[in-house]
C-alpha cells in the first residue's frame, strides 16, 4: 500500500514540478517503487521535466474516463525502472476529471506502488483540490517571498479542510520545502529568513533547496536534478528530504554564504 | 550606497515578515466563515431601512485593518428631505 504525497503551493512557479521530479527520483534511487502523477490538466510539464514528453500516449484523463488502462498510461522511466509517470492531458481541461474517477485511479495506484506523488497545479481551484484530495501527507513548496508564503498559508488551510483525511477528522501531515533560498540575500536582510517562514506557516521543515544553476540545467535536459547531478547542493537537500520522509533523522543542512570577506568586498551585488 | 546606509542597513526582510504576520492573522480569522463585511452591510442596512428609506447602492462600507485595532466605516447617503418609512398599516 502506497503513501500518497501531494506537492502543492498555491502560487505558481515556486518549484512544485521540480520538487515532484526530484523527490520521485530520489525515492526511486533509494529502492522504492514510485509513481509521479501530473494533475496540471491543460498545462502539463512534469513529462518535460522528467524527459518523457515524447513517450506520452495516454494520460490521467483517459484513465479516469476509462478510455485507457492505468498500465497503458503509466510511462516507465528509462533511467530508473521503479519510477513511473502518469502524465496529465494537454488538450482537455480540469473539468474532465471526475471525483469518482480520480478516487478510483488513486486507489489503483495505491495498490501498485510504495509512493504516489501528486504534482498539484497552481491555484486553489478544482485541479489543486483534487490533487490533494486523497493524500496521506503533503509537501508545501514555498519561496522565501511574501506572495508565496501567503498562498502557502491558504493552501495549508485547504489541506486541513478539503481533503478526505481532514473530512474524516484526521490530521494531515504537512511538510515545508523552502525553495530558491539565497543565503547571500538572507544575510543582507533582503530575503525572509528560514525561521520567519517557519514561524509564520508553523509546519515542520523538510528541506531547504538553495537557489542553484543545477536545477535549471536538470530541467533543460529533462532529468530530475537528483539523477542529473546527485552531488550538487539542491540534490543533496532533496535526498536528505527523502530520508526524512522514510523516517530517518537527518540533520538539516542550512545553505550558507561561503564567500570570503575579501571575495564579498570585490563582488558586485546583484540587483 | 552611502556609508550611513551601509552600517544602518536593516534590510527589507523584517518588513516582509511583519506585513505577512499581520495579513495572515486576519485572513486566518476569516477563513471558513462568510464574508464579514457583506454580513455587516446587510444587517446594518436592514436596521436603518426599518426607519428610513435608503437606496441600496448609496451605501459604502470600509474595513481598515490595523495592528491593534480595526475600524469599520459605514457611509449611508440619506435622501434630502429625510423620508421616514411609514408605519405598516
Amino acid at each position: 500500500m502506497a503513501k500518497i504525497l501531494v506537492v502543492t503551493s498555491g502560487k505558481g512557479g515556486v518549484g512544485k514540478t521540480t520538487t515532484t521530479a526530484a523527490l520521485g527520483a530520489a525515492l526511486a534511487q533509494a529502492g522504492q517503487s514510485v509513481a509521479v502523477v501530473d494533475f496540471d490538466v491543460g498545462l502539463r510539464n512534469l513529462d518535460l521535466v522528467m524527459g518523457a514528453e515524447r513517450r506520452v500516449v495516454y494520460d490521467l484523463i483517459n484513465v479516469v474516463n476509462g478510455d485507457a488502462k492505468l498500465n497503458q498510461a503509466l510511462i516507465r522511466d528509462k533511467r530508473l525502472e521503479n519510477l513511473s509517470l502518469l502524465p496529465a492531458s494537454q488538450t482537455r481541461d480540469k473539468d474532465a476529471l471526475t471525483d469518482e474517477g480520480v478516487a478510483r485511479v488513486m486507489e489503483e495506484l495505491r495498490e501498485k506502488f510504495d509512493w504516489v506523488i501528486c504534482d498539484s497545479p497552481a491555484g486553489i481551484e478544482r485541479g489543486a483540490t483534487l490533487a490533494m484530495r486523497h493524500a496521506d501527507l503533503a509537501v508545501v513548496v514555498t519561496n522565501p517571498e511574501v506572495s508565496s508564503v501567503r498562498d502557502s498559508d491558504r493552501i495549508i488551510g485547504l489541506l486541513d479542510s478539503k481533503t478526505v483525511k481532514a473530512e474524516r477528522g484526521e490530521t494531515m501531515e504537512k511538510h515545508l520545502i523552502l525553495t530558491r533560498y539565497d543565503p547571500a540575500r538572507a544575510d543582507r536582510g533582503d530575503m525572509l529568513k528560514i525561521d520567519d517562514v517557519l514561524e509564520i506557516l508553523s509546519i515542520p521543515l523538510l528541506a531547504i533547496i538553495p537557489e542553484s544553476m543545477e536545477v535549471l540545467r536538470a530541467s533543460n535536459v529533462g532529468c530530475p536534478v537528483t539523477l542529473n547531478n546527485p552531488l550538487c547542493a539542491p540534490s543533496r537537500a532533496y535526498i536528505d528530504a527523502v530520508r526524512r520522509l522514510k523516517g530517518d533523522t537527518v540533520p538539516m543542512a542550512v545553505p550558507s554564504d561561503k564567500k570570503s570577506l575579501l571575495n564579498k568586498l570585490f563582488t558586485r551585488r546583484a540587483a | 550606497m552611502s556609508l550611513r546606509k551601509m552600517f544602518n542597513r536593516r534590510g527589507s526582510a523584517p518588513v516582509a515578515r511583519d506585513r505577512l504576520q499581520l495579513i495572515l492573522a486576519h485572513e486566518r480569522g476569516n477563513a471558513g466563515g462568510s464574508d464579514l463585511v457583506m454580513v455587516l452591510r446587510e444587517e446594518i442596512l436592514a436596521v436603518i431601512a426599518k426607519h428610513v428609506v435608503v437606496e441600496q447602492d448609496r451605501v459604502q462600507i470600509r474595513l481598515e485593518r490595523g495592528k491593534d485595532v480595526s475600524t469599520l466605516g459605514v457611509d449611508i447617503e440619506l435622501p434630502v428631505p429625510l423620508v421616514p418609512r411609514r408605519q405598516a398599516a
